[in-house]
């Protein structure tokens, strides 16, 4: 028997714990426990008024029958009768199994409410104690109705016990979480932040908590718990290990607490008191040398205790992300943990890297852990570990290792866990795109993941595979050389079918040249797969075989031969019958031209980036790795790295604000003589909209299914729900990226730059999408207000402020005063510049939501550059005028660091995207670059030359900017050295 | 990003068998019995190399072993893994120095007194007290009472 049991008798719970215990069916102990109820339902009903001391045992015995799996439907009446017990042993089995059992039962909740007012206003701490706990556990809104004035007083009255306040506090904390309109700020919340001075560490402990969620719910009036967290987070930092006693855990003081003010230090920005950073600095600074130091015990408890504030302190840092040498310190720490023994430590290091991967001044010393990250992946034993291993590679992946770590990924997925290939087949595909320099990189790496896959390989990837190459035609040829290789293989992948049966079904005719992929060879070995097929793939290849009837009339016989097969044209599944059917007929009475136009090449897809990434977030659900990704997306986004898919794609893809921004700046009308730029224009009149996500999708993927349709290729080329889905997904680049981190926002004026279009702010609520045209000096900005909720926006105003209103006019009209849930508003703005300028205007944006009026302003991205017009000119011309604008104050130099991989054709793109002409064969040092242009303004034209001298060996940069006036070129040099 | 919160703390043994369920978060009681059993699939068939963290559904749990009985906290996945992983074991220690040397049975026995050890320990999802010292005198003052 049990030592405690021994003092405080219940012997019959304890025999009866025993007979169920030794029972030895469960028939046997259904049989026992029913004895039992129906014991106890007789003493409950009986004549005889029970005992406390009964009545406690009971209905302990009722509460482990629960316990064990039964339903208990009696019983609570004398539950509650022993709230009012004086006894505590009673009055705790009382609470317990109103804590355990009462689901806010009506009848029952009054009598239990007063018995716990009787007990809260009872001064007895214990008994306070046990009616705090029952709130907290049960936290119902009858309770928080009843109790939301009680338990604030209890926690700030002045003689309320100590062990009584942390209960209150937690209790508080339960009740705000539970019912928050029931708890209304009062006077109280100014004395909660003064429990961070409480002498008790125990009640700063849970007030801590208290604060944390008030204070992610109302930042500003918590904002005085910064500084009182600092001193105290540094008085528990500095103090000798045994300084504080019962809160020192295995020689580390008051661990708990330490990560606890840690997280609420990260419900702010750094401290702007000069004072208090430099404490919190000092605090950091002390916490990275402790890990440094010898242990003082070899316990596994000193170390997590020790490493567990470790590991919050750096998530602060990595939160303020404003302390470039503490960031490396950490990441220098967490290189250590990499290689440590402890998997735990190995574990966490790799999960904490992977944010500080996001962070531009620890990036770099992140990727030098890279061979250790790959070693990892191949040696770590637990599954969950690899995980993060991959997560890591994931997040540190820049252009500079983009191979490698691609390469690593792929023969990991060889051997990896069933869990997670999936993911891992969408992190290549995603990398894959986002850095292929060369699209045959892109395409092979596509093909090995199906090859290696293809049960992982979702539709998205290989939709995303076929829209990249149907928009590039500098890889059409490859493309189909590659998948044509592919399809050798004995056994193939129905995924590989598919993509091979699409590409050469549109660009066969690129490899027909060769005798050993002539037409007949190509149609045969793609029929030496179709019995094997699933019918959505067999449609898909007969779809490829009347292109084939197009783009070879020599196998129109053939091919003729196999649709007119009763496999085909009676086929059981109809969709396969009905295309054998109309394709035969087609193909029968259509003369040359006729089919051509209908089997005419796919326009290019409009261009949209996250089709995959949505995928991958769906799949991660919300947790902290797609935030990762964000931030990583967003740093991107903000500074401009794009992938050449991005940079150089088709002009359509400018309708989704990813595209390059020369095509309108250089003011050249685009050509109209193909069918993307007819799709631009339809887009452009009719849904300016486009760029604005999710809410607008579907009606361009309306709009353009009836584009193809009048081409008859929707309807031939694709069984109607693929057509539409391979433009799904949602293209905003920057979605979630907008929170609340200022720094972010200022970087986000960089980030229009270089392009005219996209998503320039996002929250909770409201999208603002951007689509502008400039030139000469006037501007046009197209502004789209999403309203992401379904409910209206109210009082809807929309300005622009401009700070220099003497060399920058922005001109609105009056936005609508109501945006509908899940409507879209447009705003047209006329800029014009007068005169060079610095400061870009800002747009606000005022509005009612709900009950609260939201005040948004963002920076609008007007800047000088905006307004050029690209000059060519011979060498010579160059640098005559060089030499002409020789004062010293006409020339602005800036030598800064490359932030990201030094890309030539990236580099070429943004100087293009910047708005001037890029000169070629003009500097002698073929590295370099060289640029001519005009700003216009109303009063005058500045002629601008620049040279950009890239040094790979130091990753710098040096910009030189010559302009006829000193303002001009240090403006546009501030501009543009922020882009690479 | 900052929300911290135990979902819940289970105290399981090899064979599935609970032996303490303490749940924060409003579940019915299907949901619990499968969180339950999910959990103690999920725990159990991890060996001594493997980390002390496991991701599950959106959450994590945090686990230790102690002879035949496994401690469970679930939290968020941004929750401080070591804190609640030295959370568990600052438990235990109350555990076994009130029970003098802890054994399953005591658990099993004085199931209505655990809950007390935990509601000193945590509440509201959240670490109440971690002074041993002041818990255990707090425990004893409780115990001297009738």
């Amino acid at each position: 028997m049990p030592a405690v049991s021994k003092g405080d008798g219940m012997r019959g719970l304890a025999v009866f714990i025993s007979d169920i215990r030794n029972c030895k069916s469960k028939e046997a102990e259904i049989k026992r426990i029913n004895k039992e109820l129906a014991n106890i339902r007789s003493k409950f009903k009986g004549d005889k008024a029970l005992d406390g001391y009964s009545k406690k045992k009971y209905v302990c015995k009722l509460l482990f029958i629960f316990l064990l799996g039964h339903d208990i439907d009696f019983g609570h009446m004398e539950a509650v009768n022993l709230l009012s017990s004086n006894k505590y042993t009673e009055k705790q089995i009382g609470y317990l199994f109103i804590s355990v059992l009462v689901n806010s039962n009506s009848d029952l909740i009054r009598l239990i409410n007063n018995a716990i007012k009787n007990d809260l206003s009872s001064r007895n701490p214990t008994f306070m104690n046990l009616a705090l706990h029952c709130i907290a556990n049960v936290g119902s809104r009858e309770m928080a109705e009843a109790f939301a004035a009680d338990v604030p007083r209890i926690l700030v009255a002045g003689d309320t016990m100590d062990s009584v306040k942390q209960s209150a506090a937690l209790c508080l904390l339960r009740l705000n979480r539970t019912s928050p309109d029931l708890i209304p700020m009062g006077e109280w919340t100014s004395r909660v932040v003064h429990l961070l001075n409480d002498q008790h560490l125990g009640v700063v402990t849970a007030a801590t908590s208290l604060i944390i969620t008030l204070a992610q719910k109302n930042p500003d009036d918590f904002k005085t718990s910064v500084s009182l967290a600092v001193a105290r987070l540094s008085r528990i930092v500095t103090s000798a290990s045994t300084d504080l006693q019962d809160y020192t855990y295995y020689f580390v003081a008051a661990p708990w607490l330490s990560v606890k003010l840690l997280r609420l230090l990260q419900c702010y920005p750094p401290p702007e008191d000069a004072a208090i950073r430099g404490r919190l600095t000092e605090c950091l600074e002390t916490i990275l040398n402790k890990a440094q130091e010898p242990p003082k015990s070899k316990k596994v408890q000193h170390s997590n205790a020790k490493n567990a504030v470790l590991f919050e302190a750096i998530s602060l840092i990595i939160h303020h992300d404003s302390e470039p040498t503490l960031l490396v310190r950490a990441c220098n720490q967490l290189g250590q943990f990499l290689q440590h023994r402890e998997t735990n430590l190995r574990y966490l290091a790799l999960e904490s890297m992977c944010t500080l991967a996001s962070s531009e001044f620890s990036h770099e010393a992140v990727k030098t852990h890279i061979e250790t990250v790959i070693n990892a992946l191949k040696t770590e034993r637990d599954v969950s570990v690899r995980q993060r291993a991959v997560d890591l590679l994931y997040a540190m992946c820049d252009r500079s290792n983009a191979k490698q770590i691609v390469a690593e990924m792929l023969s990991y997925l060889e051997t990896a866990d069933y869990s997670i290939r999936e993911e891992i087949v969408l992190k290549v595909a995603i990398l894959a795109e986002k850095y292929a320099v060369e699209y045959t990189w892109y395409v092979d790496t596509i093909l090995n993941l199906i090859r290696i896959a293809g049960d992982y390989v979702s539709e998205e990837v290989w939709y995303r595979v076929i829209q990249i190459v149907i928009n590039r035609d500098d890889v059409q040829g490859y493309a189909a050389k590659t998948v044509f290789e592919a399809l050798q293989a004995p056994a193939c992948h129905e995924n590989l079918v598919k993509v091979g049966g699409y590409i050469l079904g549109e660009f066969g005719n690129l490899i027909a040249g060769d005798p050993r992929s002539s037409p007949l060879i190509q149609f045969n070995l793609l029929h030496s797969k179709f019995h094997l097929c699933s019918v959505p793939t067999r449609a898909l290849l007969l779809s490829a075989y009347v292109k084939f009837i197009n783009l070879f009339p020599e196998v129109k016989g053939t091919i003729q031969e196999v649709l007119r097969s009763d496999s085909q044209l009676r086929n059981a599944d109809v969709e396969l019958q009905q295309r054998a059917v109309e394709y035969l007929r087609l193909s029968c009475i259509a003369s040359t031209d006729i089919l051509a136009t209908v089997l005419e090449e796919m326009p290019p897809f409009p261009e949209r980036e996250s089709s995959i990434l949505a995928k991958l977030k769906k799949k991660k659900g919300s947790g902290t790795v797609s935030d990762v990704e964000d931030t990583r997306k967003e740093r991107n986004t903000n500074l401009g790295v794009s992938s050449v898919f991005q940079v150089t794609s088709s002009p359509s893809s400018d309708l989704l604000g990813l595209g390059n921004s020369s095509a309108v700046n250089s003011g050249s009308p685009p050509a109209a003589s193909n069918a993307a730029s007819l799709l631009v224009d339809v887009f452009s009149e009719s849904l300016p909209v486009a760029p604005l996500g999710t809410a607008s999708a579907p009606i361009i993927e309306e709009n353009f299914s009836r584009c193809f349709s009048t081409s008859m290729l929707d309807r031939y080329f694709w069984p109607s729900h693929i057509s539409g889905r391979l433009l799904r997904g949602s293209p905003n680049i920057s979605k979630n990226a907008f929170q609340t981190r200022s720094r972010l926002t200022a970087l986000s004026a960089f980030r229009f730059v270089c392009k005219n279009n996209g998503v320039l702010y996002e929250n909770q609520l409201l999208q603002i999408g951007l689509k502008s045209e400039f030139r000469q000096n006037l501007g046009r900005m197209y502004v789209f207000y999403g309203n992401k909720t379904s409910t209206q926006f109210l009082n809807f105003s929309a300005s622009v402020v401009c700070h220099e209103p003497l060399n920058l006019n922005v001109h609105t009209k009056t936005a609508d005063p109501v945006v509908d849930g899940g409507a879209q508003l447009q705003q047209i703005l006329n800029i014009e510049c007068l005169s060079d300028f610095v400061e870009a205007p800002v747009l606000n944006i005022n509005f009612r939501y709900g009950g609260s009026v939201q005040n948004i302003a963002v920076r609008l991205p007007v800047t000088l550059n905006k307004f050029f017009q690209p000059t060519e000119m011979m060498s010579q011309d160059f640098f005559q005028r060089w030499k002409q604008l020789s004062d010293p104050q006409q020339e602005v130099q800036k030598i800064f660091k490359a932030k990201h991989s030094m890309d030539t054709e990236i580099t070429k793109a943004k100087i293009i995207g910047f708005g001037t002409a890029l000169l070629d064969g003009v500097d002698p040092n073929p590295s370099n670059f060289v640029g001519a242009g005009v700003i216009h303004t109303k009063t005058i034209q500045v002629g601008c030359l620049l040279r950009l001298e890239p040094n790979t060996q130091a990753q710098m940069y040096r910009l030189t900017l010559r302009t006829s006036r000193g303002s001009v070129s240090q403006r546009l040099c501030d501009l543009l050295s922020e882009q690479f | 990003q900052v929300s911290v919160k135990i979902r819940f703390i289970l105290i399981q043994n090899r064979a599935g068998k609970t032996r303490l369920a303490k749940w924060y978060m409003q579940f019915d009681d299907d949901e619990k019995q499968k969180l339950i059993e999910e959990v103690h699939a999920v725990v159990t068939v991890r060996d001594a190399k493997h980390t002390n963290f496991v991701e599950f559904r959106n959450f994590k749990i945090i686990y230790r072993r102690y002879a035949g009985l496994y401690f469970c906290i679930c939290v968020d996945v941004t929750d401080n893994n070591l804190a609640y992983l030295e959370g568990i074991h600052n438990f235990v220690e109350v555990l076994n120095e009130y029970f003098h040397n802890v054994c399953e049975l005591d658990l099993v026995f004085n199931f209505y007194k655990v809950y007390t050890v935990v509601d000193e320990m945590f509440l509201a999802g959240e670490i109440r007290e971690t002074s041993q010292t002041k818990v255990l005198k707090q425990l004893l003052m409780l115990q001297s009472l009738e």
